[in-house]
């Protein structure tokens, strides 16, 4: 008997965000016209949001390990601030030097949260949400103690290699004077691109990705599954700082200037972008794939609006609350729809026999 | 070693603070064989089990595993499997959101990577070599609970045991699943694996079963073979007592009350759930619902209670016609209703004893006239020592206290509204055998004093004991009402099963 399995949970959620993506993005095509027939447009999307797209990914690895993280987007911050000051002053003056200087730092400030964090949560079983929330503060205090006033960086070198763009010439399109101008990529979207193809990979052929998903699952029974629930959970705060520190590396090359207030609340676009993509708050269910999609609708609703006539920023959040609520529902309706199917089949099986 | 025998257990003494858990207790599994442990709550069969899978350290003793040299050093459940020892719970612990395959192999693999491929490839053939009716990608919640159990199983089996313990495996699944899981132990058995069953249900034990243990206060009462040891006698080594207690239970009081004045009548009752049925119950009176599953015997008492949506249906108590179309009402009418399921509709888990006793008095008085904390204690405290509540205080969250005691507490509960009729839905289920018979009489004490009860359990034996009037349905219709020299086991059978109506 060949027969297809039916979805899991984590791909039924993730089919449903990239429906969603598809059918607003072709909407937008249709009527709207203008930019979204190009194809740069598009990459636009992961020019704008290769940040977003980068932490939202980490999001949902912590998620799917039934945990949170609120400090992403302060880490992101200070990241760029400490590589801006450091650009700066360094006396590197090579453009691989520097950069690949400012890419360790990223890193290494990334990583430095994410063990601190994990260690807290995983070993001294504190409260996620708590130990984050002190991340927050902290990354944020911090970028503000670097420097209170915004730093543009102003390494030439740099500056070069943050401009250079990937050129894609058979996607783009032939301006009106002739010429044909390629669709442009930039460093921070292939990172982008990278981190989404790069975990999924993880979460699903690796015993780490696994193990998250047991452990989200149910963490009584992963223990006497035998998993190393410590080891695992410390390891999915590990990659998600580290993935923080490269968001911040990301952010600095498509827009090379600190600030206290970078990336300010983008955790919560991450979280509301983990969801959309059909990762569940309450852990074990959820998908990268899915999440990359939930980041590019909450960039596509931002696109739309900002080209709408109601093109001011609080059109933009309400519809990104309204769409995020819809979500929610449709997920649960489709869950419990799913839940009751399976008792119904069970009361069946039992009749017939 | 012996040839033949995978464990052997000597001489095992463990003690908590203040109880002598297990004392020089021995336990031997052969090859092969089905070895059901039996003992009363507290009699020491988790303790023992926890103890041969590393939970917690014996005081004294020595364990033997075959193919181990010298005595085995079990300091953890991981240690225990390590050995072939593995254990299935009566809560699955395995995760829903994972496929079976996975869920069969997560946490034994090497190595960094996960090869899908071959883990499916093993774990179907393992599936199909053990009969059990699940796909290997499927996810495990879609599953059903003796599936999933199954799953627990064959992870168990693959992780080459010699020793597989069922931990209470069938408290949640219905006689088919069990039937099914009887078929998947014998195959087992079959092919060398030594199986300790641990379970509160009799026949169960004597449907699989090669040999029993049996132990009582932390002692060993003694190793049994099956065909040698009637049930009669299986429970009396349980009880410590003759049994003869067990089955002269005084109904007569009862049964004259059946042609007394009428406490509660219906005619045509309905209810979302329940098709319409005339009843009456006098008062003083013990009857019963029987019927196979889904008979609709739960539905029409949950109708009596309005526990499901009423839809129609006179109703008279004490011969005054009443509106019950809330279970306030039921209850402020004099009836108190004891639910099936313990867990769901019956215990708050993390509240105290005492504040699970008092809730329905509470609910009818109105949370606008609370009781005070003292009649609350004086309340908790009368009721802890007539029904011989085990709790350490009645401050003591309900869950930690085993289900008989939890039971009694619920009764407790009702019995505290002073009603004048009691339903009592599957009162004894998961409860060992000393708590049944107490409950059992309880019933008959509480009847002689002029309570109505209506008492419903899948056990017929137990209906039969405690009843003087029997009501029987099928397909959600009443069949027939059997009193007096009808008790018997065979007529109830046959009405049951349809053709001759008494």
């Amino acid at each position: 008997m060949k027969r297809r399995e039916p979805f899991t949970d984590s791909q039924l959620l993730m089919s449903i965000a990239i429906g969603i993506f598809v059918v607003m993005y072709g909407a937008a095509m249709i009527f709207m016209g203008g930019g979204f027939l190009k194809f740069q447009q598009f990459f636009d999307l992961l020019n704008d949001n290769a940040a977003l797209i980068i932490v939202s990914c980490a999001l949902s690895i912590v998620m799917i390990g039934g945990g949170i993280n609120i400090s992403v987007g302060g880490v992101i911050g200070l990241t760029v601030m400490s590589c801006a000051l450091y650009l700066n002053g360094t006396g590197i003056e090579s453009a691989f030097g520097s950069t690949a200087m400012a890419l360790l730092l990223s890193l290494g400030i990334g990583l430095a949260f994410g063990v601190g964090q994990g260690f807290l949560i995983s070993y001294l079983d504190i409260q996620p949400f708590i130990v984050t929330l002190a991340g927050m503060f902290l990354s944020r205090g911090l970028t503000t103690m670097l420097s209170i006033n915004p730093v543009k960086v102003t390494h030439a070198a740099f500056l070069d290699v943050a401009k250079t763009k990937l050129q894609i010439p058979f996607l783009g399109y032939t301006a009106q004077n002739g010429n044909l101008i390629p669709a442009k990529l930039e460093t921070g979207a292939i990172i982008a691109l990278c981190v989404v193809i790069l975990s999924a990979l993880m979460l699903k052929y690796t015993r780490l990705g696994r193990h998250t998903y047991a452990l989200g699952g149910n963490q009584q029974s992963s223990l006497m599954l035998g998993i190393n629930v410590r080891r695992t959970r410390f390891l999915t705060y590990v990659i998600s700082g580290l993935l923080s520190g490269l968001a911040g590396f990301a952010f600095l090359m498509h827009k090379p200037a600190g600030n206290s207030s970078v990336a300010a609340r983008m955790e919560m676009d991450a979280i509301a972008a983990s969801i959309i993509g059909g990762t569940l708050l309450t852990g074990g269910v959820g998908n990268v794939i899915g999440t990359f999609f939930g980041a590019l609708i909450l960039a596509t609703i931002q696109k739309i609006i900002g080209l709408s006539p109601l093109n001011e920023s609080w059109w933009q959040e309400m519809a990104s609350g309204a769409m995020l609520a819809l979500f929610i529902l449709l997920q649960s309706v489709v869950l419990s729809n799913r839940g009751k199917k399976a008792e119904n089949a069970g009361k069946m099986k039992l009749k017939k026999e | 070693m012996q040839d033949g025998i995978v464990l052997t257990m000597r001489g095992i003494y463990k003690s908590f603070p203040g109880v002598r858990a297990l004392q020089n207790v021995d336990f031997t599994l052969r090859k092969g064989e089905i070895h059901a442990l039996m003992g009363e709550n507290g009699a020491g069969k988790s303790t023992l089990i926890k103890v041969l899978t590393g939970v917690y350290e014996k005081d004294a003793g020595e364990i033997r595993v075959e193919g181990q040299d010298g005595p085995a050093d079990i300091r953890s459940p991981q240690d225990a499997q390590n050995i072939g020892i593995s254990t299935v719970y009566q809560e699955i612990t395995l995760c829903p959101n994972l496929s079976v395959a996975e869920n069969m192999f997560i946490g034994r693999d090497k190595g960094v990577g996960v090869r899908w491929k071959d883990m499916e490839k093993k774990a179907g053939d393992l599936l199909k070599s053990l009969g059990i009716p699940a796909r290997p990608k499927q996810q495990l919640s879609s599953c059903s609970i003796a599936v999933q159990q199954m799953v627990a199983i064959a992870r168990a089996v693959d992780a080459d045991c010699k020793v597989l313990i069922l931990d209470e495996p069938t408290s949640s699944l219905d006689d088919k699943e069990v039937e099914m899981l009887f078929g998947l132990m014998r195959d087992l058995k079959s092919r060398g694996v030594g199986i300790i069953f641990v379970t509160h249900f009799l026949e169960q034990v004597y449907a699989v079963s090669d040999r029993i243990t049996v132990l009582r206060n932390g002692e060993l009462v003694g190793e049994f073979e099956v065909q040698s040891l009637p049930q009669v006698e299986l429970v009396s080594a349980m009880m410590g007592h003759a049994l003869a207690e067990l089955s002269d239970l005084d109904k007569q009081g009862s049964s004259d009350a059946l042609s007394g004045e009428a406490f509660y009548e219906a005619s045509g009752l309905s209810s979302a759930e329940a098709r319409p049925f005339d009843f009456r119950i006098a008062k003083g009176e013990v009857n019963g619902f029987t019927g196979l599953l889904g008979s609709g015997r739960s539905e029409s008492v949950r109708a009596i209670f309005a526990a499901d949506h009423v839809t129609g249906g006179h109703v008279k108590v004490n011969g005054k016609p009443v509106n019950i179309s809330k279970p306030v009402q039921a209850m402020k009418a004099g009836i108190g209703y004891l639910p099936e399921d313990r867990k769901r509709d019956g215990i708050i888990a993390d509240l105290s004893v005492r504040e699970n006793i008092i809730l329905a008095l509470q609910v009818m008085k109105g949370f606008f006239h609370p009781l005070s904390r003292k009649e609350e204690e004086a309340f908790a405290d009368e009721y802890i020592k007539t029904l011989e509540i085990k709790t350490a205080s009645q401050e003591t969250p309900i869950k930690s206290l085993s289900g008989g005691n939890q039971q009694k507490v619920i009764l407790a509960r009702w019995l505290l509204t002073h009603p004048q009729y009691l339903i009592l839905d599957e009162p004894t289920r998961g409860i060992d055998v000393g708590t049944k018979t107490e409950i059992q009489r309880l019933v008959l004490k509480l009847a002689e004093e002029g309570m109505s009860v209506t008492f419903i359990s899948s056990e017929i034996e137990e209906m039969l004991r405690t009843c003087s009037r029997l009501i029987v349905m099928r397909d959600r219709k009443i069949v027939g009402e059997l009193t007096g020299d009808q008790l018997n086991q065979d007529t109830v059978m046959k009405t049951i099963a349809g053709g001759e109506q008494a």
